[in-house]
């Protein structure tokens, strides 16, 4: 079996995590959500106050188990290195406007494969947008794009954000007044699974993340590049996993864990284009970034203070999205969020541009 | 020999650079990596070509020997 030969970790990993996410719907999460790094980093936003969408506020410990399980493995490993300095300014906007496009389409790579094994056919629809706006990444680089070379830095500067995560946990677990929390009935922040699940379905994640490497973008960029099928397998994966077990939880419980079809999926519309445009800026952006939204958190884990300036970019993002109308809803996409993925369809190519073209004189 | 430093460098800058020098189809590359994620996938597209990989790591860098 050549085609499994350096696979099987990340097939097994991607298995496990497919079915770790189903469970979480189970378990409380939102339908077609048991991960999603965008709208929990978005619903930790309006927690903190950032903005004040009443219906997404909440502390979610999936990702602080994501950079905590990154974190720890790192730490194990010996592969604990904080190091930065790569255009951290450059990598905060691009996590700005990607998390503008998630938002548009309404969830990250990772839960557009989760919502297409819920049955979701409108994120396939995203699907060819990602894929573009990979491939329009994937030129750029092949044209010699780079954000320049990072440096070591002292351990505490790649400990801030696992220690700030930590904190986060924290005001979770004590819930203090300042924290908002979305009522029950009030919309998907109010629907969770109890917090110790979560924490320990996300730290199993970013575990699993931080040994194999996986990343949603890197699958497709991978393949063209390098005719490299391994990123592309752990992918799958999660999506047969995730397929399978909603099938089986749909047939063992009352509840519906599966609907095939565009209308009426669970925290997603149905505008085919504006779904497409939204993940191509993603996919596009998530390749300038070296990695998706969920690699950015398992970079961050392991002392990555570039990745943490991203993921500091889809948390601003988050805000701006819900305090100026930019983020979609069921019914559809808004006109101030077709118009903020457009601007930010136009920044990343200004930034894929300049850092391809503009910088070979001081290369 | 190329020597080619890739230090500093997040995939998949590292095997670009690889996949570069490559197309020369020199006989033997040696590539230094700051990060263990490029050393395997630098190593893992070398395997792909052909190339007999040798690792040595110092103070958190890996020197990769590639040779046919």
């Amino acid at each position: 079996m050549s085609f499994l030969k350096n696979k099987t970790d990340i097939i097994v990993g991607g298995l496990i995590i497919g079915v770790v996410a189903a469970l979480l719907v189970l378990f409380g999460n939102p339908a077609n959500m048991g991960f999603c790094i965008a709208c929990f980093i978005r619903d930790t936003a309006g927690a903190l106050g950032l903005h004040r969408a009443a219906a997404v506020q909440y502390i979610r410990p999936e990702i602080i188990g994501i950079i905590l399980g990154a974190f720890l493995v790192a730490l194990v490993k010996k592969e604990f290195a904080p190091r930065g300095g790569s255009a951290p300014m450059t990598r905060f906007t691009l996590g700005f406007f990607v998390m503008i496009g998630c938002l548009m389409f309404l969830g990250c790579p990772f839960r557009m494969i989760v919502r297409m094994g819920g049955g979701d056919l409108n994120a396939l629809v995203g699907l060819v947008g990602f894929v573009c706006g990979i491939l329009t990444g994937v030129f750029f680089l092949n044209k010699g794009y780079s954000l320049k070379r990072t440096y070591s830095l002292p351990k505490l500067e790649g400990t801030i954000l696992p220690a700030a995560v930590v904190v986060l946990l924290i005001l979770l677990i004590l819930a203090p007044e300042f924290i908002f929390f979305s009522e029950a009935g009030a919309g998907p922040g109010a629907k969770h699974a109890a917090i110790a699940i979560s924490l320990a379905a996300g730290v199993i994640v970013g575990a699993i993340a931080q040994r194999t490497r996986l990343c949603m973008a890197g699958g497709v960029r991978d393949i063209v590049l390098f005719k490299d099928f391994r990123l592309i397998s752990g992918f799958v994966a999660i999506l047969v996993a995730a397929l399978i077990t909603n099938l089986i939880l749909t047939a063992a419980t009352p509840g519906s864990f599966f609907k095939l079809g565009f209308a009426e999926q669970a925290v997603a519309h149905t505008d085919g284009l504006w779904n497409s445009l939204g993940m191509y800026l993603v996919g596009f952006g998530a390749i300038l970034l070296g990695g998706c939204p969920l690699r950015q958190l398992v970079l961050a884990g392991e002392g990555n203070t570039d990745s943490a300036m991203a993921i500091l970019g889809l948390l601003v993002g988050a805000a701006f999205c819900h305090n100026f109308g930019l983020a979609s809803s069921a019914k559809g996409p808004t006109a101030n969020g077709q118009i903020a993925v457009i601007i930010g369809i136009v920044v990343v190519f200004i930034i894929a541009a300049v850092n391809t073209f503009g910088k070979k004189a001081d290369a | 020999m190329a020597l080619l430093d890739a230090r500093g460098l997040a995939c998949p800058e590292p095997v670009m650079i690889a996949r570069r020098a490559m197309a020369s189809k020199e006989k033997a590359y040696q590539i230094v990596v700051d990060n263990p994620t490029a050393k395997e996938n630098v190593t893992r597209y070398a395997e792909h070509q052909g190339y007999r990989v040798s690792v040595t790591e110092k103070n958190g860098e890996f020197t990769l020997d590639i040779t046919k």
